[in-house]
């Protein structure tokens, strides 16, 4: 009887939870209730992927109205994997939440924290969940405003600053999404994405249309970070508190990328993208732009969080590299990424947050060493290094293989090289940090540390293993985003 | 007469992308940052005229079913906008809010002083 309803309640727990936080006073109440909260959704996520497996697509009726007219929530393979992404990212971040929220936040603010905390994992949820466009739309505001405020709870008064200007831009890019979709509603009269596949299918694809994708992209592009629509992402990632970065740069951008997969390749329909205006070619030149404009100011920035910012920009290219080569095996890469990248973020900013907890700092001239007196915690963190390079064992590697070998299937042999070219850049960044930990004298103030403790070490060392077990063992992932990309592909939903 | 034709055709439309325009100009140009967020509104506010015009349909009633009422009104755009409002609402609480915040810790809600502020603490 309740795996029926599985679709929905993977979004309510979170809600739910929420409310409850947000009852309570106390920090330590708040977080067993968000920890109750997070392992019950990846626990229902975990369920209802296995049902997507065995039953195929799953289709739930909001309130029993049935689709067009009801809100739908529709799971496939593509967003399963988008969804179990987000629940497992938020449920091993929460052991690790107690500690360094406790540290970094004051007493009477951490139970709003996991208010925000479970807010934004349900408004993620949500858009990966929903079959109904102006539902995607309501679900990426209760994200974004719960993201606002959780950056705003950071330590410095720059928190404060980055939070309003991140409103800015994500209020703009929402509103910019709500266009593209109100101009479709218009032309179509319907906000169902199967229903609007169909109608968009046998309606002349004529400029109303083509202003309906260009606002979409557009403001799906400021949610995801494509370059230049980025500025807003290394702030918000430096002054967030760490717990709150590791979620938003392992589950944020993923969430929005797999909605301009499914506005192009359900909704839209990617052979109906390809027309007169180069759309394709476009998002091309802006993720090149991304990989190695993004990376280059990785390797000269000083402040380790703003660092793996950029760098989160740079990787956020490769994913829209994917989907704008527009084949099967290309897609699968991007789809891939979004795990792998959500493992490797995670891991690094974890790692990251753990110096900041022991050391006060995560600015590089203070680090000198550090990985001496926490090998642990810079160990995982070479690890996530390794893998944002994309070393052979480890997840980065998959991705790219899966991008590189696309490149070659399409006879594009000058991006396979620009592919690998932006990955040496990446050696530089993440060398810099590696040096700086690892082969300087610590100073006197980073030998008095110890290693971090074992509730900040778990997550990192989970995410870090697991960096390198699907690294070695791709089929659970890349498994799912092969069969993922060519159920998009088969236009499918 | 002629030349005003196309644009009283689509007068709705017109006002639309006026507001629009005029509000994410307010955002780019402004340095204040409540105004900042009324341009922000206004550019929120113009989505809103953006759904609800097409959807009334000329001679037609409200959405109620009824003996000789054949032609009416699309009541979905209306739904949706109620929706719309309130996170228009929620996202202009929250950007107030942080302004507020922002005041008392910078003592002033103009970008650029903030900026100098933030470069003399580097």
């Amino acid at each position: 009887m309740i795996s029926h309803h599985l679709p929905v309640l993977i979004v309510l727990v979170p809600l739910f939870g929420a409310l409850l936080s947000a009852l309570t006073s106390r920090g330590s109440v708040s977080w067993g209730i968000a920890l109750i909260a997070m392992v019950t959704t990846l626990a229902a996520t975990i369920g209802l992927l296995s049902e997507v497996l065995h039953d195929g697509v799953i289709s739930y009726e909001i309130g029993g109205w049935a689709p067009p007219i009801g809100i739908e929530y529709r799971v496939d393979l593509a967003n399963a994997l988008v969804i179990l992404i987000v629940s497992t990212i938020a449920a091993v971040i929460m052991p690790y939440a107690r500690v360094s929220v406790a540290k970094e936040i004051v007493e009477d603010q951490q139970a709003w924290f996991y208010t925000m905390y479970q807010l934004c994992v349900a408004g993620l949820i949500g858009i990966a969940v929903t079959g109904d466009a102006f539902n995607a739309f309501v679900f990426l505001e209760v994200s974004s405003l719960a993201t606002y405020t959780m950056i705003a709870l950071g330590q410095s008064r720059r928190s404060l600053l980055s939070a309003y200007q991140y409103l800015i831009m994500g209020t703009i890019g929402a509103t910019f999404y709500i266009i593209g979709v109100g101009l479709l509603l218009t032309i179509t009269g319907t906000l169902n994405f199967v229903d609007l596949a169909a109608r968009i299918a046998v309606t002349p694809y004529d400029r109303a249309m083509l202003t309906a994708l260009a606002f979409i992209t557009v403001g799906i592009g400021l949610k995801l970070a494509l370059f230049p629509l980025h500025v807003w992402l290394p702030n918000a990632y430096a002054k967030a508190p760490s717990t709150g970065t590791a979620l938003l740069a392992s589950t944020a951008t993923k969430v929005a990328v797999y909605l301009l997969i499914r506005m192009y390749f359900s909704v839209f329909g990617i052979d109906n993208i390809i027309g007169d205006f180069p759309v394709l070619e476009l998002l091309l030149v802006l993720s090149i732009a991304a990989m190695f404009f993004a990376s280059f100011v990785a390797v000269f920035e000083r402040n380790v969080k703003r660092l793996l910012a950029y760098s989160s920009v740079a990787q956020v290219g490769y994913m829209i590299l994917g989907l704008s080569m527009a084949t099967s095996t290309a897609l699968t890469g991007t789809l891939v990424h979004l795990a792998n990248h959500a493992l490797m973020k995670g891991a690094a900013f974890l790692a990251i947050g753990a110096v900041a907890y022991q050391l006060g700092s995560v600015s590089l001239e203070k680090m000198k060493g550090i990985g001496r007196v926490m090998p642990v915690t810079m160990g995982c963190f070479v690890v996530a290094g390794l893998s944002l390079i994309g070393v052979p064992g480890t997840v980065g590697f998959i991705s790219k293989y899966y991008l590189v070998v696309a490149a070659f299937e399409k006879g594009w042999w000058w991006l396979a090289f620009m592919i690998v070219a932006s990955s040496l850049i990446a050696v530089f960044y993440v060398g810099r940090v590696v040096e700086v930990a690892w082969f300087s004298e610590p100073d006197k103030k980073t030998s008095e540390l110890k290693e971090a403790p074992l509730s900040l070490l778990l997550p990192t060392v989970v995410l870090a293993a697991a960096c390198v077990f699907f690294g070695v063992d791709a089929s659970l992932t890349a498994g799912l985003a092969e069969a993922a990309a060519k159920a998009l592909f088969g236009g499918s939903l | 007469m002629e030349v005003l034709q196309p644009i009283l055709a689509h007068f709705n439309h017109w006002i639309t992308i006026f507001l629009m325009v005029a509000g994410l100009y307010v955002v780019v140009a402004r340095g204040n940052m409540i105004k900042k967020l009324i341009g922000l509104s206004l550019f929120q506010t113009s989505v809103y005229l953006l759904y609800i015009s097409p959807g009334k349909i000329l001679g037609g009633t409200a959405p109620i079913i009824g003996d000789n009422i054949e032609v009416y009104s699309n009541p979905l755009p209306h739904v949706l906008i109620l929706t719309a409002i309130v996170v228009g609402v929620a996202t202009l609480a929250l950007g107030l809010g942080l302004v507020v915040r922002i005041n008392e810790v910078y003592g002033t809600i103009e970008e650029d002083e903030i900026f100098t502020q933030e470069d003399d603490d580097e």
